[in-house]
This record gives C-alpha cells, sequence and structure tokens, in this order.
C-alpha cells in the first residue's frame, strides 16, 4: 500500500509539473506578453515599447528558464533596464532589488504578486478557496445525502413506478448544465417578472453573510448538476445488488424488506457511488466557475474567470496548481478508499 | 393592432414548424414501418424513452437544418428593429414594412432582435458542430485506445499517462488558455488541428488497409481513392488563406472554416478525445481475453485486423450509447464556450451566447435567458433519454 501510494504521488507530482509548464507556455506567448504589456503599461504602446517593458521586466527570457525561477530552482532574474532602473524578480513590489534573494519560486512558498488584483497570489488563493470551500461543503451536504437517497430508493426496486420516476428525474438533472438551471432558477425564484422573489438572484452578500436566501440557489444549481449522476450510479448499483443471491437468502429467511435494504444491501451498494462522488469533484470545480460568475460569488471560480481573462500569469498559475492538485488528490483518495470498502480488490 | 394571447403563440409557433413536424411523421412513420429490418436503429422504436428521445433529438435537428435554409424562421436573426427591444413574447412589429411577419413570437432581446428566430438559428450552430467535433474525438480516441488497451506494457503506460494529464486539466481554464484571439494570432490552434484531424485518415487508411491487404488489386486503388478524397477535405478543413497553416493555394480549397469556429472544434475535441480513448481502452482490455480473439491469431491475422474488425464491432454497443451521451456532453461544452464569450462571434445566435447576453436582465425580461436555456435542456435531454433507450435495448439481446 505504502508503494501504492508513492507511485501515485510520483505520476502526481510528474503531471503536476507538466499541466503547470504548459499553463506557462501558453501564458508566455508573445501575443499575449504583449497584451499583458499594454493592459499594465498603457494601451497606445508601440511594438517597440512593448519590447522593452517586457524585456526591463523579465518576460523575454526563454520560457524553460522562466519556468525554473518560478519553480524556485534557478535564481531569479536581476535586470538592469534600458531605463536605467534596475528590477529583480525576488524584490517584493517597491523594494530596491539589491535586497532580494537569489531563489524566489514555489519551492520558496513564494507564489509570484498578481497583476490584476495588486496583491500577493499566495493570499489572493487562500481567502477565495475559503469562500469556495463554504459553497462546496454546502453543496456537499446538499448533494450527497440527496442523491444517495434518490439512487437507493429508485434501485431497490428496479422497473416499478418510483424507479421510472426518479430515474426520469436523475436523467433531466444530469441533462441541465449549471448555467441552463441558474438561469431558469434564478428566473423562477427571484425574478421580479414571475413575482415569487423567495430568494436572491445573486450571491455576493454570502461571501460574508451566507444566509439561506441568499446562498441556497447558488448551492441547488451546482448540486443539482452532479446529483443525477451519482443517483444514477448508486442506482446501477443498488439494482445489481438486489439481484445478488445473498439477498434472496435473506429474502427466504424471511427478513423484512426496509431491513434487507438497510443492512443487507446498502453497504455493499454505496461501494461505487463513493468513487463517483469522489470523481465529481474536478466536474464541481467546473461548475464552481460558472455558477459563481452567475451569481457573482467573488470565490475560486470567479478568480480563475478574472485571471484567465486578464493573462494575469502568476495568478493563473497559482490557480491551475490548486486545481490540478485538487483533482489529482481526490483521484488518489478514491483510489484508496475504494481498495478499503472492496476487500476483492489488492493494489499490487 | 393587439398583443397574442398564450393561445395564439402557441399557435402559431406550431405553424412555423410545420416543415419540421412533418419531416417527423415521415421519419417515425419510416422508422416504424420498416423497424424489424433496421437492427438496434429499428429496436429504438420498441422502446418509449428511446423514441422520446429521439424525438427530441430529430425535432432539434430538423429545427437546425430547415433553419439554415430560412423555412422555420420568422425574421433575420441579426436584424434589429429598435422599437422591439426586451418587448414580450407575442408583440406586434410596428414600424416595420410589409413583408414582415407582424410579431416577435417569442418577444425581442436587448438588442432587439427576435428571440424564436435566434432559438431556431442557434440550434443549427450546434447540429453543424456538436455530432461532427464529437466523430473526431471518438475517431481519435479510437486510434489510440485499440493499440493502447491491445497491446498495454509502455505504449498504454504513455498514452494514459497523456489522457490523465487532459483530464486533470479544468475544462474551463483550458477553454480560456487556448481560445482566445491572442491564441488564435499564434496559429496553436490550427497546428492542434492539424495533428487531430489526421486520426480520421489514419483511421480509415487502416482499416481498410487492415482489411484488404491480402487482395493489393482491390486494396491500392480503394486506398487510393478513399484517401485522396479525404485528404483534399483534410487539406481544406485546416489549410486557411492568412492563417499559419497554409498548405494549398486558395482555389484548391473546398471550404472555409472561421478561426473562432475551428478553434472551438479543435478544443472540444481535444477536451472530449481523452475520455473516449479510456472508454475504448477498457473495453479493448475486457475483449481481447475472448475467445473469438484467440480463433482470429490462430487464423494468422494481423494485430490491426484483430482491432478493428474483431475488437471494435464487439464493443460498438457501449461506443454507441456513449456517442450519444457525449454529443449532448459536447452540446454543453459548446453552451459553457457561449456562456463565458469564448470562440464564437459576440452576435452568433448559439444557445451559450444567448443566455449569457439574456442573463443581465434576468430579474426584469425573462424570455431572451429561458427560451434558449430550455432548448439546449431539451436537446440535452433528448441525447441522453435516446441513449438511456438504446442501452436497454442492446442489452436485450
Amino acid at each position: 500500500m505504502g508503494l501504492f501510494i508513492l507511485r501515485r504521488l510520483w505520476v502526481m507530482i510528474l503531471t503536476a509539473l507538466a499541466l503547470t509548464y504548459i499553463v506557462f507556455f501558453l501564458t508566455n506567448l508573445y501575443p499575449n506578453l504583449e497584451k499583458l504589456a499594454k493592459s499594465q503599461g498603457n494601451f497606445r504602446m508601440t511594438d517597440a515599447q512593448v519590447e522593452t517593458y517586457l524585456g526591463n521586466r523579465g518576460y523575454l527570457q526563454s520560457t524553460p528558464l522562466k519556468y525554473a525561477q518560478w519553480l524556485g530552482v534557478a535564481p531569479g532574474w536581476v535586470i538592469t533596464g534600458t531605463d536605467g532602473e534596475t528590477r529583480a524578480r525576488c524584490a517584493a513590489p517597491g523594494a530596491a532589488a539589491e535586497t532580494a534573494t537569489t531563489f524566489c519560486g514555489i519551492l520558496q512558498g513564494n507564489w509570484g504578486f498578481s497583476t490584476v488584483f495588486k496583491d500577493g497570489v499566495g493570499s489572493i488563493v487562500a481567502t477565495r478557496l475559503a469562500l469556495t470551500g463554504k459553497l462546496m461543503f454546502w453543496v456537499m451536504v446538499l448533494m450527497v445525502p440527496s442523491a444517495l437517497l434518490l439512487g437507493v430508493l429508485a434501485g431497490m426496486r428496479e422497473g416499478t413506478r418510483t424507479d421510472r420516476a426518479l430515474s426520469t428525474v436523475a436523467i433531466t438533472t444530469t441533462a441541465t448544465p449549471e448555467y441552463v438551471s441558474g438561469v431558469i432558477l434564478i428566473a423562477v425564484f427571484s425574478s421580479s417578472a414571475v413575482g415569487l422573489k423567495w430568494f436572491k438572484g445573486t450571491a455576493t452578500s454570502a461571501m460574508e453573510n451566507a444566509t439561506f436566501e441568499n446562498f441556497f440557489l447558488p448551492v441547488l444549481t451546482i448540486a443539482l448538476y452532479g446529483m443525477g449522476y451519482i443517483a444514477r450510479m448508486t442506482r446501477a448499483s443498488m439494482a445489481e445488488v438486489m439481484t445478488a443471491q445473498y439477498i434472496r437468502t435473506a429474502r427466504l429467511k424471511g427478513v423484512s424488506f426496509p431491513n434487507i435494504v438497510m443492512k443487507h444491501a446498502l453497504r455493499n451498494a454505496l461501494i461505487a457511488p463513493f468513487t463517483v462522488i469522489m470523481l465529481q469533484f474536478p466536474w464541481l470545480l467546473n461548475g464552481v466557475v460558472i455558477v459563481e460568475t452567475l451569481f457573482n460569488y467573488k470565490g475560486f471560480g470567479w478568480t480563475l474567470v478574472q485571471a484567465a481573462g486578464n493573462n494575469d500569469i502568476e495568478l493563473l498559475l497559482g490557480v491551475s496548481v490548486v486545481s490540478v492538485f485538487v483533482v489529482l488528490v481526490t483521484q488518489l483518495i478514491s483510489d484508496i478508499g475504494y481498495v478499503y470498502l472492496n476487500p476483492r480488490i489488492s493494489v499490487s | 393592432m393587439e398583443p397574442l394571447s398564450w393561445a395564439d403563440i402557441l399557435g402559431r409557433i406550431f405553424v412555423q414548424f410545420t416543415p419540421v413536424w412533418i419531416a417527423l411523421v415521415v421519419v417515425f412513420a419510416a422508422s416504424i414501418w420498416f423497424k424489424r429490418n433496421l437492427g438496434l436503429y429499428g429496436k429504438l422504436f420498441d422502446s418509449t424513452i428511446g423514441m422520446i428521445g429521439f424525438a427530441l433529438v430529430m425535432f432539434w435537428v430538423f429545427t437546425g437544418i430547415f433553419g439554415a435554409m430560412d423555412m422555420v424562421v420568422t425574421h433575420d436573426a441579426l436584424n434589429q428593429i429598435s422599437v422591439m427591444k426586451n418587448k414580450a413574447p407575442g408583440t406586434p412589429v410596428m414600424g416595420a414594412g410589409e413583408d414582415v411577419y407582424p410579431y416577435y413570437l417569442l418577444g425581442g432581446d436587448n438588442l432587439a432582435r427576435d428571440v424564436f428566430s435566434r432559438m431556431v438559428k442557434g440550434a443549427w450552430v450546434v447540429v453543424q458542430i456538436a455530432p461532427l467535433a464529437t466523430l473526431f474525438a471518438f475517431m481519435v480516441g479510437i486510434t489510440l485506445g485499440l493499440p493502447a488497451g491491445f497491446y498495454g506494457g509502455r505504449l498504454d503506460t504513455l498514452l494514459s499517462f497523456l489522457a490523465n494529464l487532459i483530464l486533470a486539466f479544468p475544462v474551463i481554464l483550458l477553454f480560456y488558455l487556448l481560445v482566445t484571439p491572442e491564441i488564435i494570432a499564434t496559429g496553436i490552434p490550427n497546428y492542434m488541428a492539424t495533428c487531430l484531424f489526421v486520426f480520421p485518415l489514419i483511421f480509415v487508411a487502416i482499416l481498410l488497409n487492415s482489411r484488404y491487404h491480402t487482395q493489393p488489386a482491390l486494396r491500392t486503388p480503394l486506398l487510393i481513392g478513399v484517401l485522396g478524397v479525404l485528404g483534399w477535405l483534410y487539406l481544406s478543413l485546416i489549410s486557411e488563406v492568412g492563417s499559419k497553416v497554409q498548405v494549398i493555394p486558395g482555389f484548391l480549397d473546398l471550404f472555409d472554416v472561421p478561426g473562432g469556429i475551428l478553434v472551438v472544434f479543435v478544443s472540444v475535441v481535444f477536451v472530449n478525445s481523452p475520455t473516449v480513448f479510456r472508454i475504448v481502452r477498457g473495453l479493448t482490455m475486457d475483449i481481447k481475453t475472448r475467445d473469438y480473439v484467440a480463433a482470429a491469431q490462430t487464423r494468422g491475422e494481423g494485430p490491426w485486423y484483430i482491432m478493428l474488425w474483431e475488437i471494435l464491432p464487439n464493443a460498438r454497443g457501449p461506443l454507441i450509447v456513449d456517442f450519444c451521451l457525449r454529443i449532448g456532453y459536447t452540446t454543453i461544452l459548446l453552451g459553457t464556450l457561449g456562456f463565458f464569450g469564448l470562440g464564437l462571434p459576440p452576435e452568433s445566435p448559439d444557445w451559450g451566447t444567448t443566455i449569457n447576453d439574456g442573463r443581465r436582465l434576468l430579474s426584469i425580461y425573462l424570455h431572451p435567458a429561458i427560451v434558449p436555456a430550455l432548448s439546449l435542456l431539451s436537446l440535452v435531454l433528448g441525447l441522453n433519454l435516446l441513449a438511456d433507450g438504446l442501452r436497454e435495448e442492446s442489452l436485450k439481446d
């Protein structure tokens, strides 16, 4: 088991390195840098001005070298610019270049500086992630129990009318992407045109003070899309378990139906949904981006959109490191959990 | 003129869709009549769920096709009649000429365009891109997944690592990185298109060669003919006058794909193919232990013949089901791109862009966002139901 985790960790690190390099490469293409220079300097710069601007700030070094500096395995640049000023990658904003340390990168705990928010990437990611964590927590609280309940109820008597009805509900929610269900929910529950006005159409105020009124719609929107999928998996797994020999034996022994479901079937039926729930995290990340944009909730997904839209290289890299990390860790947990729950599988 | 009541609106919409109803009735009548001779497709008409799904999907397909021929639409999708800004459904058109359709059936959007016509035109964008992009993703996934599952070993490790790499990327981040004007200017989407779109050619070439390589007299002309046509289509698709990839001169170029559409297409294929790869790889690993594969090996068939003519046909059930689901997923992805305003031009009538436009005024005017939202929902729902029906019917035998 230890060896298995070690091997997975090695693959994880390799994946993370490859992915961040891809992000780094794409954000450091010259047209992107030109856009960055123009939005940071001024929009009427000539091509030559753009080039000196970028050269003075170390953007025109080769991409692998810049990547190594960002990682913290190569010494950060110190460049005396054409305007006579000496700048250093590692100098704090506003501080003199001479005070800078030699190495400053991810390995030294320095995540860089966001050009859009004018703040350190580490602190931005931390605060935004905490906000999204709050959202995700409530999504999980709503989604997992209701999805499991839906799946178990549909799967315990396969082919009945309850099963048909619940399966149709599950299919409908998987067919409704967040931007569709979000729009419909806002239209029905918060617009003045329908007039119900039960909930608020934006979740901006939920960042400080989340109430049922301003937080329920975004949570419901994300939960709905993931719910159908988990419910269908649970249903399939439950239906399979209910046809197993030991269930028939229990029935013939005279165990009551609720007891069969609760004590005999449920535990075996929940193995498959567990992996699915863990693998839902990457999808939820997607939903988070859409829902945070739609409801104007300034969390992690909203930050991703801002960083990507403005080519904020270091913030974008920070965001992608975190999201890739989330994806890979959940994959690892789902693998390990699967082995624990299902003794028939060995990892060797 | 008085605004129309809801019954009138629905009646008029029903009349507008006449060609679609006729086409649907013809397709259903023909399919049910001949269903015993149509294999899996015919069996679909034994399941209610499958029929409902198929009807929803074909409704949008026909709407898209007829809409592109300007048959269902009432107004031009880009035409603005300024007095109609944000008007409610059924409002009569004022201040326009005689030959203009007298009502905005589903109201006007915030740029005073007809919501109904834009919805119909939006169906065409989806019907054009989604199935084709899914097909390309399947070609890439099958061509790489079969050898990975069949040979295993180093090749499998490498390809699986690459597939997992793409899958670990948050889709929206990938879209934001790939689908920007700056990236289009560097030509990266064109290079990616060049790499990705060559897979159908490889697939067809191996498919035909492995089958007919014992009959060179038939194989050689067949391969030259088929690859010639496909190659020309391929070159027309990737090469574009004035872009980074210009291989053939303009007069040989059959059609031009605008840079925005091409990059959308490429990124959707790119995001979908790793999942297909994993499904095909899993199926191959399962099927290659069967007796008929061993029989083919004993017969002395080559590895590619076994993969493409023994394993692939036997994996078709799950693949067809996944194909339907994946078209739905691609539709959702296209909507996501539109929702974030990536790739497609801002005046494009596709549903994602329209939802994004409409959501800003959602608390006052519902119809500009709700109409495309419900359209997208019904199409994806139809595809899911269709996949469900197909799965049930294919499991029966």
